[in-house]
């Protein structure tokens, strides 16, 4: 299927049905139960699933497929925003010139720092892309405060001009639409006791997603991702064979550019509204453990990452002190207090405990991260099979 | 005869037929009625307060948090009612909001823009909430109310005190309780007169956000007004936490008063090391060197300890006023808590009630019914004496505190005295005001 592999194609089918299903997927618990607290089928943070799942794609094929580790991506993800927000302002509340400029802007600009910094290797490098980074941060936070709006961060306005759209009467501000199409426009759907939203702007994220992961699924499989492979297991050698790998590794920084500003359009796309802190090293760094929780190197790796890191951001840091109270609120008031103050440090506010607690166990039981996990089991299964079928095979003659 | 073939396989077919035949029209009906977003339709009402429980402002965003529990307990009819029974409207029951009982999601605000408004888009999404309320940053306000504005929800601003957030970002869903920058420089001016005299050269440090600008620029042109002189103004990063280098330059520049437009951990961190420096203990030009932080609350004071003593300031409101309804409040915070409640912690109980008492007189939740029901609304007994909520810009005019560090504090709440109750008249301003121009109202959107 499209150029693929059956294996590929079984995975590419597999996340694509899994993103369309995902309004029923995130949403298992029937909506008035108490378990709703751990629903994520809401379109935001189905959005953010599937924005920040390019964006580690994208991290992906930088280091998972030539182990550059840039520590500085987030630049790329708010020049992507910073760029889409500008076009709302400026040319139309159409989606797609914002996210074709956004995609141009954070690749010039990935060529541009790439450029530096892939002159060093190693941790020199992953320092480099850091401190571009902090230094586009420091820029949208107050030296280019005309353009970024700074702290604030850069939102529409009823006076921006917009020259291709008509003129806004209705007193309130226009929203974002792909020719006519509104991204907030959803559609719940009631069966029973659930209730599924279905979201304009998610489905336009889902879509650009799966794009976004076959291309990557074809860069892994061409021979530009073998020679990144290669860059990756011993660049002294490739260099003694008289390859020049720089100019793939500055292409794989530069595609790894473009997704993120893919990301930071659909991101702007969807909340028209762009924040210097999209750029903060704190955000380049998520996407390092994004891809690590997920698998390095593997494909669908990152998207798990992605998923897993903004469940727990978005999910665990809404459990607070009444919702525990209302959980255990059957027990004797001791017990009661006692299980609450347990679990208060991990919960609510806490939920980067929570997350570090993991990140740690799975680097240490599962370097190959969730995908490594997943095989496990899935190995275990199939042994457990085999042993079956030989003993049925054993019994049988018997009866 | 007729012949009927009943296979396990065609009962579940017809079953399943059937099934869905019957869970059709409520597929169909359910995303109809809806008059606007998130219709409460059970026996309940979900609000969203929405504050930092990390950050630099994190300490003001836990006494937020207790004070909006207690509006909550207060409204479903629970402990001692509070300003309930001060407050001049006596359109609250204490059976919730139009009967319906209260209830509240919370989320953690981290003081970032794309945090709070995820946070409350999720609320607004997943939650069902009927309005959001809180924030302790006017970045944040200023975000989260443009977010509430498109999604057709109410926003009670919480702590911000910008006047961008009824400035040049009004929203026509979003109603501030907290004064302003504009109105802190008009109840200091008089004061800082009085107290240091008319001829003086301060120079700002201002934090780097539509709150530290604004009320920067506020600040230098009431004392311009006296006749002071502006020597300089440096931004810092909110993030900041050591101000040493930006403190050493004050020294050389030939002022003699420190501003300092920071609020929250960024005031206990850059006047503890103004004080470090000595320059309380300076003279320049003659005159003793004073430092004057614009806004502060009592959460501020206890973190600066005895640095905050003897300098002036302005504040939202102060448990010690002894008005019935401030006393009511301090009262039944101080039995739920064990100790006085913030400024914060006051504006954000207000707002709740405000919000509540608004839908209870238009009898409805629809924002556009509850924005009627706000605008030009008088009241008193909210511990500001008589409180306007004005129609033109949602900012409500109130008296403002004018505040010194005590210098003999009898306990550890015991940390502000009151100078002067400016009067709301000589702080009220015109609705086109520049220092508010920009920007429009829009009309209220009540969302689906």
């Amino acid at each position: 299927m499209f150029g693929l592999n059956k294996k590929d194609s079984a995975l590419l089918l597999l996340v694509a049905i899994l993103t369309m299903l995902a309004p029923f997927i995130l949403n298992p618990f029937p909506s008035d139960s108490g378990l709703a607290q751990f629903n994520a089928g809401y379109p935001d943070l189905m959005q953010r699933f599937v924005i920040f799942g390019i964006f580690a794609i994208g991290f992906n094929i930088l280091f998972g497929l030539t182990g550059y580790l840039s520590f500085g991506h987030a630049a790329f993800l708010g020049v992507g925003s910073y760029s889409a927000v500008w076009m709302f302002k400026l040319l139309s509340m159409n989606i797609i010139p914002a996210i074709v400029l956004s995609v141009a802007i954070a690749g010039l600009f990935a060529l541009v720092i790439g450029y530096v910094s892939l002159r060093r290797t190693g941790i020199y490098f992953s320092i480099l892309t850091l401190a571009f980074a902090q230094m586009s941060f420091a820029l949208a936070y107050s030296v280019l405060t005309p353009i970024t709006n700074g702290e604030t961060g850069l939102q529409l306005s009823l006076d921006d001009p917009r020259i291709l759209d008509s003129a806004n009467t209705s007193g309130s501000l226009p929203v974002t639409s792909l020719f006519g199409l509104e991204m907030r426009s959803s559609f719940d759907l009631v069966v029973g006791p659930w209730s599924f939203t279905f979201s304009v702007g998610y489905y336009i994220c889902a879509i650009a997603m799966l794009l976004a992961f076959y291309l990557s699924i074809r860069i892994f499989r061409s021979p530009f991702g073998m020679m990144l492979r290669a860059i990756k297991s011993n660049q002294q050698r490739l260099n003694y064979t008289g390859l020049n790998p720089k100019p793939y590794t500055l292409a794989a920084f530069v595609i790894s550019g473009m997704y993120a500003g893919l990301a930071g359009g659909l991101l702007a796309s969807m909340d028209p509204l762009a924040g210097a802190e999209r750029m903060q090293w704190t955000a380049s760094g998520e996407v390092v453990l994004m891809t690590i929780l997920g698998g390095v190197g593997t494909l669908i790796g990152p998207v798990l990452g992605a998923g897993l890191i903004k469940y727990f951001e978005n999910i665990f840091s809404k459990i607070n002190d009444t919702v525990l109270h209302g959980w255990f609120g059957i027990l004797p008031d001791g017990i009661e207090d006692f299980l609450v103050s347990i679990i208060h440090p991990f919960v609510g506010k806490g939920w980067h405990l929570t997350l570090g607690i993991i990140f740690m166990l799975v680097v240490t039981f599962l370097p190959g991260g969730l995908v490594e996990g997943g095989q496990r089991i899935a190995r275990l299964f199939r042994s457990k099979k085999k042993t079956d079928g030989a003993d049925a095979a054993k019994t049988e003659p018997a009866e | 005869m007729s012949k009927t073939n009943l296979t396990r396989r065609g009962v579940l077919k017809s079953g399943a037929v059937a099934g869905a035949g019957v869970a059709l029209p409520t597929i169909f009906t359910a995303s109809s009625a809806a008059a606007y977003t998130n219709e409460p339709t059970g026996g309940s009402v979900t609000l969203g307060f929405n504050v930092p429980q990390t950050g630099p402002y994190a300490d003001e965003g836990a006494d937020e948090l207790r004070a909006y529990e207690l509006a909550v307990e207060h409204l479903n009819g629970g402990g001692d009612g509070g300003m309930m029974n001060t407050f001049s409207s006596n359109a609250l029951q204490g059976n919730g909001i139009l009967g319906k009982k209260v209830e509240f999601v919370t989320g953690d605000t981290q003081t970032k823009s794309d945090a709070a408004r995820a946070s409350a888009k999720s609320m607004i999404e997943k939650d069902g909430a009927i309005m959001i309320t809180g924030g302790s940053s006017s970045g944040v306000a200023i975000a989260v109310q443009g977010l509430c504005q498109e999604a057709g929800v109410i926003f009670m601003a919480g702590l911000t005190h910008s006047n961008d957030t009824t400035g040049k970002d009004k929203k026509a869903n979003g109603f501030r309780h907290f004064f302003n920058g504009y109105m802190s420089g008009a109840a200091l001016a008089p004061v800082l007169k009085q107290l240091y005299g008319d001829d003086r050269k301060a120079y700002h440090l201002t934090a780097d956000y539509t709150w530290g600008w604004t009320q920067q620029e506020s600040i230098a042109a009431a004392t311009e007004a006296l006749g002071w002189e502006t020597v300089n103004n440096v931004l810092t990063p909110l993030a900041a936490t050591d101000f040493s280098s930006y403190i050493a330059p004050v020294l050389n520049s030939g002022a003699d008063v420190l501003v300092l437009n920071h609020y929250g951990g960024n005031m206990v961190n850059s006047l503890t090391n103004a004080v470090q420096f000595g320059l309380r203990n300076k003279e320049v030009n003659g005159k003793n060197f004073e430092i004057v932080v614009p806004l502060f609350s009592r959460l501020m004071a206890r973190g600066a300890g005895e640095n905050i003593k003897g300098i002036v300031g302005s504040t939202n409101w102060h448990w010690s006023l002894q008005d019935d309804a401030s006393k009511a409040f301090v009262k039944s915070f101080g039995t739920k808590y064990g100790f006085p409640p913030s400024q914060a912690a006051h504006t954000v109980y207000c707002q709740t009630l405000l919000y509540a008492d608004a839908c209870q007189r238009a009898g409805t939740f629809n924002p556009c019914g509850v924005a009627e029901a706000l605008e030009g609304f008088e009241f008193d007994g909210l511990g500001n004496g008589k409180t306007l909520y004005r129609a033109e810009d949602h900012q409500c005019f109130k008296d403002v505190l004018v505040v010194k560090g005590k210098e003999n504090p009898t306990s550890e709440f015991d940390l502000l005295e009151v100078v002067e109750v400016t009067p709301a008249a000589q702080v009220t301003y015109a609705p086109d005001h520049p220092m508010f121009a920009g920007g429009a109202l829009g009309t209220c959107n009540p969302g689906a």
